[in-house]
């Protein structure tokens, strides 16, 4: 592992113009290194600040110059006080010029490492970009970047550089950030470099890859044309689920003194017999058996292997088709990606032309794959052309798998044509839709585009590893709230809502939606209701029957409190009197349900409906003596509001008059009167 | 979809299982099927046109029980608890339990009539046509001068088979195969009107038990099958359905295989979902998973001397103490050299958003949706009205606006395992030779987050200067040979796996005691004929002299080239072989002094024969010493 591990110079830029996105900064260079402490936990850091008002760095002692960089950290291996500086950025108060920043970074990393580590020394720099570097003393600006990068390559160092426009650059001087682009262009054709070019917050946090995973080749060999045409490719991941981590069970059995317990649960498994329960099956007294139908037929591994379907290694292609053959909703799993050998140029040039034939002529290929040795299964599936648009990035081909026969379910659907003409949408209908579809856009023309998944964070796991951090320093603290930049991933931008007041007024305007008062059942449903009330009549005369039928009648009951009739389905689970566990159950379940309704309300539309339901609830509670269950509940509910800052909720459960169940409403209430009252007011909002 | 490695893990842990939650497959929507097939002899004189090269006609009672048969199979691998029987009507003999006579069950030992499928009937019932004659035989069960009524006694029979279980938790269906649109035909007058209402009665009994009675009709070009003859009022068929039930039934045998295969199967909804369009406006979606790999069933550990399965129990044990606990609901995760612990409340909470919904956020041009955002199978989505009126005029409004202004929406769908971004890209109806091949709707795909996508590409990079660039004439060329090996009518559904039909082909056999595997066709094999023809072999050679040059040897090329660590590989090699030669390896050894030399100069004499460096000192020398053959 440590042979694989990484250096790494962040350069940011701290200067006045950056200070509005130095939180978003903060939160995503943090998060890098928290990943480091966990998945590559040997990695090198070192922080350089620029823009500041200080100067501390070596250059600066040794030949002067270098004016306003600052060392925030050296070099070292990744620590928890890394995350800790970057959580608090200081911030700047002049102009910073990133190419010093970057010649004091590389400093850093040729100091301590030299000609070593070759490819494994990365420096990463955010800045908007908008001051003007330097006149250098000799030649133009141009010619000394073009040393500098030179000067990369000759140490093996890798750049990657995050220049932030658009919302989160204030105006500023075009020319300037012109000429900075040209200077940075020339790092990515002059070294390894890459410039990304982000617009908002969120992409900010997708931009920066906080784990690098080093691809490793799933396939290396013949691409088959045809028997006598092979292609020398190597296939790697594009896509792969980043899985939330897996957490090891915890076991608080060891002494809190003991300082090398473990805290681990071991799951062990046991087979036993079904007729002797005592006796463990040790595992060579065990077979395999497959289910086919009612039977389940034993199979030794051995006897599996001789008869198994034994498919060669390799890539066949059985054609090339119409990309209009093979339907975008047709891919079943995570994405390849297919390249021509490193170094080899005929597969290269081979693999370019089929590439950009494909493009041309709008065909997919259709591919039969066995991608190791000793897989029992074949992979068909689609190769698609990627055209490169960098001149130093070979061409390549996505691979996506296809369903089998076996896989796919053909169910019909109704045409919409069919529905009858009210269910259609009319003429002013379509337009407001169409509207819609046209305004409400992601990706505007010259614009980023918005929730690209390529800078897209995934939400849960920021979440996760900030509250990993913070639970290391608070172990009590609760889950924090999402915060604006990542709510801007799973609910809609309230800018671009702004922006379309009209177009969505309209649309709201042009449909009607009302909850369906026929509740209407289908007609197998309706069915079953004769048929259960049917049965009850004929209850007395087939007493064979009886048993069956009561749990026919049961099964007909409503068991769960659902989104339409909330307070009737909590009536009918409190009627029911097959087993006093449906009241327990009906509480439960409505307690669940209000506060879903109350969590989920956006601007206070579900208000209404949670109070229904809490006042069902209550006058549920005070017909079944279980006052406390109310009580406990409302207190909970309360201080959820307050937390979440639902006032409003507050205020109409006031305006409705709910309140505790005092003693004089249910004799097991150990809440008095002045208590009840003085609850509601309580509520009132202390001002 | 790796086989071994899926059945390999029988533990698999479902909370982390994403689809885990989505199936609703659970015993409560059992199926009990009964497949009602008429037998009468117009079934067997009536025949569909074969496939225009293919001369040969099969009859409509062979169709019918093809149709069955491939459902059977399909279902003991996939449903193998929903039960079933096979009813044959318009018989010569008679076997049911109600003794009616013209309908006969058919069935095979330890098997109830209706009950799961075994390899046993399946088996039999691919060979019931040879014996059927003899066995069954065929006879019209309507026929004026009697009173007997053979459909009206199926339905009897049909309805007595589903007796058994609640209309509530099991599906109870009945699929009717027939080629007779007027059954009464021959009948006349009064007795004819009154056999129509007994049985038109009968059928309503058996839907107001919850049965539902489902037709499939076969009919000949020359003469369609009318439904509204007779068999729109048994089945309660109202008028807007009706229009809907026969679209222009196809002319092809193969067609009508397909359309019957498709209405024997169930939909099952996986989810219904709420869709915020924008605030006070959401409409309600049900979900269906129309591609969903198909894998070998678990497996079930069985005691190798009874054959009996085995019950697995799970126990926990702390590792400090060794004490037994309960299944913890606190987890840790080492950070920072410490052990942070969390509830189980609160790592749900941080996946928690909001819950179930799929909120919109905007529209994107399709262009947009790389081939590579992509990480699991999608998931269609189809409007109901059933809670909400107006969502399928809503619905169809999006629909038509985002196909022809060729955008999908972006939405982000709060599901409980994993919260995440989705397309949905609207699919117009496609139907082809009078079947539906695409329904309607949306399809739900799931996007990557940026920590899911790989920088493949970039890493493969030439560090300095441009990569070559294919010219206009490899293009060219290879354009030549795509026109040249085209899939004109490919289709996805077209493979059968082969894998998976090798490993119920096995399993079949095993259960059937029989000592021979049948062969399966691997369809997924190119086609080397149709790769040998002059034609393509010519666009083949000449895209490769284009780019490989003439003469070409690929073996060349991989070692002309070789890459850095290679190059350094040898360059050792050579040292250590130069090295290596300093020793007098063989009296080192019978002097046993090589003991006394470094690790590194041991390592010249492995390097230099080829051998494997690694491992202690002791292990180079007995290496050493083993390669001298002392």
């Amino acid at each position: 592992m440590a042979r694989n591990k990484e250096a790494l110079v962040l350069l940011l830029d701290v200067g006045p113009s950056m200070h509005s996105v130095i939180p978003e900064i903060e939160k995503v260079c943090s998060m890098l290194v928290e990943k480091k402490l966990i998945f590559t936990k040997y990695d090198e850091v070192g922080v350089v600040l620029f823009g500041t008002e200080d100067t501390d760095n070596e250059l600066t002692e040794e030949v002067g110059g270098y004016q306003h960089v600052v060392v925030l950290k050296n070099i070292k291996v990744v620590e928890g006080d890394i995350v800790e500086a970057l959580q608090q950025l200081p911030r700047g108060a002049t102009h910073g010029d990133f190419l010093d920043a970057i010649i004091v970074g590389m400093d850093m990393l040729i100091k301590k490492f030299g000609e070593t580590n070759k490819g494994k020394k990365r420096l990463c720099l955010i800045t908007n970009a908008q001051c003007p570097i330097k006149e250098p003393f000799e030649g133009t600006k141009e010619e000394q970047v073009t040393t500098i990068a030179k000067q990369m390559t000759v140490h093996g160092m890798r750049m990657e550089s995050i220049i932030l426009r658009g919302k989160l650059s204030q105006d500023a001087n075009k020319k300037i950030m012109d000429e900075n682009d040209q200077l940075l262009r020339i790092f990515s054709t002059e070294t390894s470099a890459r410039s990304t070019y982000v617009e908002n917050p969120v992409s900010l946090l997708g931009a920066l890859r906080t784990r690098n995973i080093t691809p490793s080749t799933i396939f290396k060999g013949d691409l088959e044309l045809s028997p006598k045409l092979k292609i020398k490719v190597l296939v790697y991941k594009k896509t792969a689920e980043e899985k939330f981590p897996t957490l090891k069970k915890f076991s608080d059995k060891a002494a809190s003194t003991d300082k090398f317990a473990t805290h681990e649960v071991k799951v062990d498994y046991e087979y036993k017999s079904s007729q002797e329960p005592d006796k463990v099956v040790p595992p060579d007294q065990r077979i395999k058996g497959y289910r086919y139908g009612p039977q389940i037929v034993p199979i030794s591994q051995a006897e599996w292997d001789a008869v198994k379907f034994k498919p060669e290694k390799g890539l066949k292609l059985l054609g090339f088709t119409d990309s209009s053959n093979v339907l975008r909703h047709q891919y079943m799993k995570d994405v390849n990606v297919f390249i021509a050998e490193t170094g080899n140029t005929k597969a290269t040039l081979a693999l370019s032309s089929l590439v950009r034939a494909m493009k041309e002529m709008n065909k997919v290929a259709i591919l039969r794959c066995v991608w190791r040795h000793g897989q029992a299964n074949v992979v068909i599936g689609v190769l698609t052309p990627n055209l490169s648009d960098k001149e130093n990035i070979p061409d390549s081909l996505y691979f996506n798998a296809l369903p089998f026969a076996e896989d796919v379910r053909e169910f019909q659907f109704p045409s919409f044509s069919n529905f009858p003409a009210p269910i259609q949408p009319n003429e002013q209908q379509l337009e407001a839709a169409a509207n819609l579809v046209k305004m409400l856009d992601l990706a505007p023309q010259g614009k980023e585009e918005v929730l690209l998944p390529d800078f897209t964070p995934n939400p849960v796991l920021e979440r996760f590893y900030r509250y990993l951090e913070l639970k290391s320093k608070h172990a009590d603290a609760a889950v924090p709230p999402l915060d604006d930049t990542l709510k801007k991933i799973t609910e809609p931008d309230d800018e671009l809502l702004q922006q379309n007041k009209s177009v969505i007024e309209n649309f709201r305007r042009s449909f009607e939606l009302k909850e369906n008062p026929r509740h209407k059942k289908s007609r197998r449903l309706l069915r079953e209701e004769r048929y259960g009330s049917g049965e009850e009549n004929s209850k007395g005369e087939i007493p064979a029957l009886a048993s069956n039928l009561i749990e026919d009648k049961s099964n007909v009951e409503v068991d769960n409190i659902g989104d339409l009739t909330p307070v009737q389905d909590f009536e009918a689970m409190f009627a029911r009197r097959d087993n006093p566990d449906w009241v327990v159950k009906a509480i439960d379940a409505m307690k669940n349900k209000i506060h879903d309704l109350i969590e989920d309300s956006h601007e206070g539309d579900n208000n209404s409906k949670a109070l229904e339901c809490l006042a069902a609830l209550r006058k549920g509670c005070i017909n079944e003596q279980e006052p406390k269950q109310f009580n406990s509940f409302l207190r909970d509910i309360w201080s959820f509001c307050q937390e979440k800052n639902l006032h409003d909720f507050c205020d109409s459960l006031s305006s409705k008059g709910i309140t505790l169940i005092p003693k004089s409403e249910a004799a097991d209430s150990e809440v008095t009167e002045d208590e009840a009252r003085s609850f509601l007011v309580k509520s009132q909002p202390k001002v | 979809m790796d086989f071994e490695h899926e059945s390999d893990d029988p533990f698999r842990d479902d909370e982390d299982d994403p689809d885990a939650h989505l199936s609703l497959e659970k015993e409560s929507t059992k199926e009990y099927v009964v497949y009602l097939v008429d037998a009468s002899p117009k079934m067997f004189t009536s025949t569909c046109p074969a496939s225009a090269d293919d001369q040969k006609e099969e009859s409509h009672f062979h169709i019918a029980l093809s149709c069955i048969s491939q459902s059977l199979k399909n279902q003991i691998i996939n449903r193998s608890y929903d039960e079933l029987a096979i009813c044959f009507f318009n018989t010569r003999e008679k076997r049911n339990i109600q003794e009616l006579s013209g309908v006969f069950v058919f069935n095979v030992p330890e098997r109830d009539y209706l009950d799961r499928p075994t390899a046993r009937l399946i088996k039999e019932f691919d060979r019931i046509e040879e014996s059927f004659a003899k066995d069954i035989g065929s006879q019209d069960g309507i026929v004026p001068g009697t009173r007997e009524n053979s459909l009206y006694n199926a339905i009897w029979v049909a309805q007595a088979l589903l007796r058994k279980g609640s209309a509530k938790t099991v599906d109870k269906r009945v699929l009717l195969f027939t080629n007779e649109d007027d059954p009464f035909g021959c009948i006349k007058g009064a007795i004819k009107s009154d056999m129509k209402r007994m049985t038109l009665q009968r059928a309503k009994d058996a839907q107001d038990l919850g049965i539902s009675i489902e037709l499939l009709p076969l009919s000949h070009p020359s003469d369609p099958f009318n439904v509204s003859q007779f068999y729109a009022e048994l089945i309660g068929l109202e008028e807007d359905e009706l229009a809907d039930f026969m679209p222009s039934s196809g002319n092809k045998l193969e067609d009508m295989k397909d359309q019957l295969r498709k209405r024997m199967f169930k939909k099952r909804i996986v989810k219904k979902l709420k869709f915020i369009i924008v605030d006070g406006i959401s409409i309600e979606l049900n979900s269906y998973a129309l591609i969903r790999p198909t894998v070998p069933g678990a497996i079930t550990w069985l005691d190798s001397v009874t054959n009996q399965p085995l019950k697995s129990e799970r126990t926990f044990i702390c590792a400090d103490t060794g004490a037994l606990v309960e299944e913890s609901t606190k987890r840790f995760h080492p950070y920072k050299n410490q052990n942070i612990v969390f509830s189980t409340k609160e790592l749900s909470e941080i996946k928690r958003f909001s819950t179930g919904h799929l909120h919109l956020l905007g529209f994107k041009p399709l262009s947009c949706l790389r081939d590579y955002y992509n990480l699991k199978p999608s998931t269609f989505l189809y409007p109901s009205d059933e809670a909400m009126d107006g969502s399928i005029c809503i619905f169809i409004a999006l629909h038509r606006s985002m196909i022809q202004l060729k955008r999908f929406a972006v939405a982000f769908y709060g599901g409980s395992s994993r919260p995440q971004l989705v397309a949905l890209i609207a699919q117009d109806e496609i139907i082809q030779s009078g079947g539906q091949i695409e329904p309607p709707g949306m399809h739900m795909i799931s996007l990557p987050y940026s920590d899911d996508i790989r920088l493949v590409e970039e890493r493969h990079s030439e560090k300095v200067g441009m990569v070559t660039r294919a010219s206009n004439d490899q293009i060219k060329k290879a354009a030549d040979v795509i026109k040249r090996i085209d899939l004109k009518d490919f289709s996805i559904c077209q493979f059968a796996n082969p894998g998976l039909q090798r490993h119920y082909a096995v399993l079949q056999a095993l259960a059937l005691e029989e000592d021979e595997i049948p062969e399966i066709k691997d369809e997924t094999l190119p086609d080397e004929e149709g790769l040998a023809r002059p034609g393509v072999v010519k666009a083949l050679e000449e895209f490769k002299t284009s780019v490989y040059g003439e003469n070409y040897d690929e073996e060349c090329e991989a070692n002309a080239k070789p890459s850095e660590a290679s190059k350094k590989r040898k360059a050792q090699a050579e040292v250590a072989t130069k090295e290596c030669e300093n020793y007098d390896w063989g009296e080192l050894a019978d002097t046993g002094k090589l003991k006394d030399l470094t690790v590194v100069e041991l390592k010249y004499y492995l390097t230099a024969h080829n051998l494997p460096v690694s491992g202690k000192k002791e292990a180079l020398v007995s290496r050493i010493l083993t390669h001298m053959k002392k």
